[in-house]
């Protein structure tokens, strides 16, 4: 896919993409879907619960419809703390999936909210183990701080509670989160429309990750695609410049006036 | 405060009066809601909210595949042991009915996940009836370092254990529980339970509690349908399950939505529950806990469990046989009750991918199995209060 500006990579862990679409490979009536879908979205970045991959690769299984140019990032979905997190990133590595970990850390399963804490943790144990990390957090700013300090090679707050397609019900400290982290930020989770991708790209965001909104959409194809446009449409403008969004009328008696009389 | 203290503040007659007085005014109410109370859910379960099925089946649908996708769990149970103690007047294994029992070994328990694990399945859920001084805990998990060389998952449905127990397992290679009340009605409980340990009403309704406070990653709670006024009884399920999740949001709570099947005994259920009801109470489960896991076993028909597949379902079982032994040499009479879905794995997952659903084999790797030995757990110590049952130690 040509990008708009062709200098416009995004870059995490040393490897640059054309693309800031992200995409999962859960919910899927089946794997079958999964090339055509990275196709339609154009993502070269790919997020695999392992929970869900048979290591012994014995029966049909996700991995195998996962072209080689993809970068797979592998998720620890389903960890309760920084140990059973740390526990699945080594087991992912172990067994050929590399070095990308998405950090998700889940002690609540009403809300599927993460754990600040427990992620901070993992984080920093896993890059000193020589993991590209990318974690799964809240949008906190002061977590997110704290994760770039420990070596975080991108963060990944929420714009809503998983799963909800609520969109960027968090913007408000997405925008600190973007204007202060010098690492990728990826919004991740609660997109639920092209527009919400949009917009936060539009907001500065380096990149969005969809899965639920693509996976459950009535033709998830077609709206891969609409979720490429978006995102690229969305960073074009971010590049381009918004105009300033006034909340008041100019007024029509200057009150510095009086400096020019 | 457990969860006995919970629900008493249903009282039977008083819930019976309430869900008969539920208007179509009150269920349309609810069914605009975004997060139900327990009084919502018991809205959906009244007879008022049964002219607004399809309205729920909708939202539930339409939840579920946000929540879960298009995607099914699937896995098969395993019969380690027939003896119990029990007696149990619904169920085939008790000690009142004349039946050849048996005890696997530990070359037979390899030889029957061999036969499971060709089918490609990882998620195995072993059972025993209650007689500990043959299937111990030990035995238990004895079998569970067998079955952890060909399955990702083990889900243990057995007699209620001690929350020290429970670990133990837990570190065997145990990921999840899955334990039925039966019947939340204590009288009625009382009745059909005359004999052995599961009489203790209090010590298996705390048996969810304990499992969660030893670290099992998913609990599963049901009631048998049909035993009592099922209207009630899913509310009391419903009502635990919630009560659980509140307390322990670590823990991923399913519900199992088990319908009485024959068995041997001839014990002839009180209520009849239709296929409408199961409906009915799947959608309403769905409503108000969005995340919950929901458990259709081979108890129901192939008919009944294709078509309730949009409808909140996440797991189902396949391939099942209700009889120690039984995936090696069939089910020769002795099973706990008679499946009615007999298709192999291959063919639900044949049946699910034509329906536009994914079957899931695995969806966990255990991570907290010990390598090292174990060793034995110290005497079995269980009062019939289960205020103490917890000072067992290792």
């Amino acid at each position: 896919m040509t990008p708009i500006f062709s200098e416009d990579q995004l870059t995490i862990g040393g490897r640059a993409f054309d693309t800031r679409l992200l995409i999962g490979t859960g919910k899927y009536p089946s794997d079958d879907m999964i090339p055509i879908i990275i196709d339609a979205s154009g993502s070269r970045i790919i997020t695999v619960a392992l929970r869900r991959v048979d290591l012994a690769a014995h029966t049909d299984n996700v991995m195998q419809h996962i072209p080689d140019y993809m970068q797979l990032l592998p998720n620890t979905s389903g960890a309760r703390n920084a140990d059973e997190a740390v526990r699945i990133a080594r087991l992912a590595r172990a067994s050929g999936c590399g070095d990308w970990i998405k950090i998700e850390v889940i002690p609540d399963n009403r809300h599927l909210l993460p754990d600040g804490h427990e992620t901070l943790l993992a984080t920093e144990i896993l890059v000193k183990e020589g993991f590209v990390v990318l974690p799964y957090t809240n949008a906190d700013p002061v977590l997110a701080r704290q994760l770039e300090n420990a070596g975080a090679a991108a963060v990944m707050p929420l714009g809503a509670p998983i799963g909800s397609n609520r969109g960027l019900t968090t913007r408000e400290m997405l925008q600190i989160i973007i204007d202060d982290i010098h690492v990728p930020v990826v919004v991740d989770a609660g997109i639920g429309k092209p527009s919400q991708a949009c917009e936060a790209m539009e907001m500065g965001a380096d990149a969005c990750l969809v899965n639920t909104a693509i996976a459950s959409a009535g033709d998830p194809v077609a709206m891969a695609g609409a979720f490429a446009a978006a995102v690229r449409a969305g960073r074009a403008a971010f590049l381009a410049g918004t105009g300033a969004v006034n909340t008041a009328a100019a007024a029509s008696s200057p009150l510095t006036g009086f400096l020019y009389e | 405060m457990g969860f006995y203290d919970h629900f008493t503040v249903w009282p039977s007659e008083a819930l019976s009066r309430r869900i008969r007085s539920v208007s179509d005014g009150d269920v349309r109410r609810v069914l605009n809601k975004h997060r139900l109370s327990p009084a919502d859910m018991l809205c959906l379960l009244s007879p008022a909210a049964e002219s607004h099925l399809e309205t729920l089946a909708h939202k539930a649908h339409a939840l579920t595949i946000a929540q879960f996708g298009r995607t099914m769990v699937l896995f098969t149970p395993l019969y380690l042991s027939n003896y119990c103690t029990n007696g149990c007047q619904y169920c085939s294994f008790s000690r009142d009915n004349r039946i050849e029992r048996r005890k696997l070994n530990y070359d037979e328990v390899e030889t029957e996940a061999q036969a499971i694990a060709a089918s490609g399945l990882k998620h195995i859920l072993i059972l025993t009836g209650d007689a500990p001084a043959i299937a111990s805990v030990e035995y238990i998990a004895d079998c569970c370092r067998v079955l952890a060389r060909y399955f990702t998952a083990i889900g243990l449905e057995v007699y209620a254990l001690t929350e020290v127990e429970y670990r133990y397992l837990i570190w065997a290679g145990v990921d999840s529980l899955t334990i039925y009340q039966e019947t939340y009605n204590e009288s009625l409980y009382a009745n059909l339970h005359p004999k052995g340990p599961k009489r203790d009403y209090r010590f298996r309704l705390d048996a969810p509690d304990r499992a969660c406070r030893a670290g099992m990653r998913a609990v599963n709670v049901g009631a048998l349908l049909g035993l009592s006024d099922w209207r009630q009884e899913a509310f009391f399920t419903m009502l635990h399950a919630s009560y659980l999740q509140d307390r322990y949001p670590e823990t991923e709570i399913g519900v199992s939505l088990p319908r009485i099947r024959p068995h041997v005994g001839g014990f002839q259920p009180a209520f009849q529950v239709e296929d409408r009801h199961i409906v009915q109470i799947m959608t309403a489960l769905r409503l108000f806990m969005p995340r919950v896991g929901i458990t259709i076993s081979t108890r129901e028909s192939a008919w009944f469990r294709d078509r309730i597949l949009p409808l909140g379902a996440t797991r189902m079982s396949a391939g099942s046989c209700t009889a120690v032994g039984g995936h090696t040499e069939g089910d020769q009479g002795t099973g706990q009750f008679e499946i009615s879905d007999e298709r192999s794995v291959p063919e639900m997952a044949a049946m699910l991918r034509a329906s536009g659903w994914q079957a899931v084999y695995e969806d966990w790797h255990g991570l907290a199995r010990v390598k090292a030995p174990l060793g034995r757990l110290k005497h079995r110590q269980i009062s019939p209060s289960s205020q103490t049952v917890d000072a067992v130690t290792l």
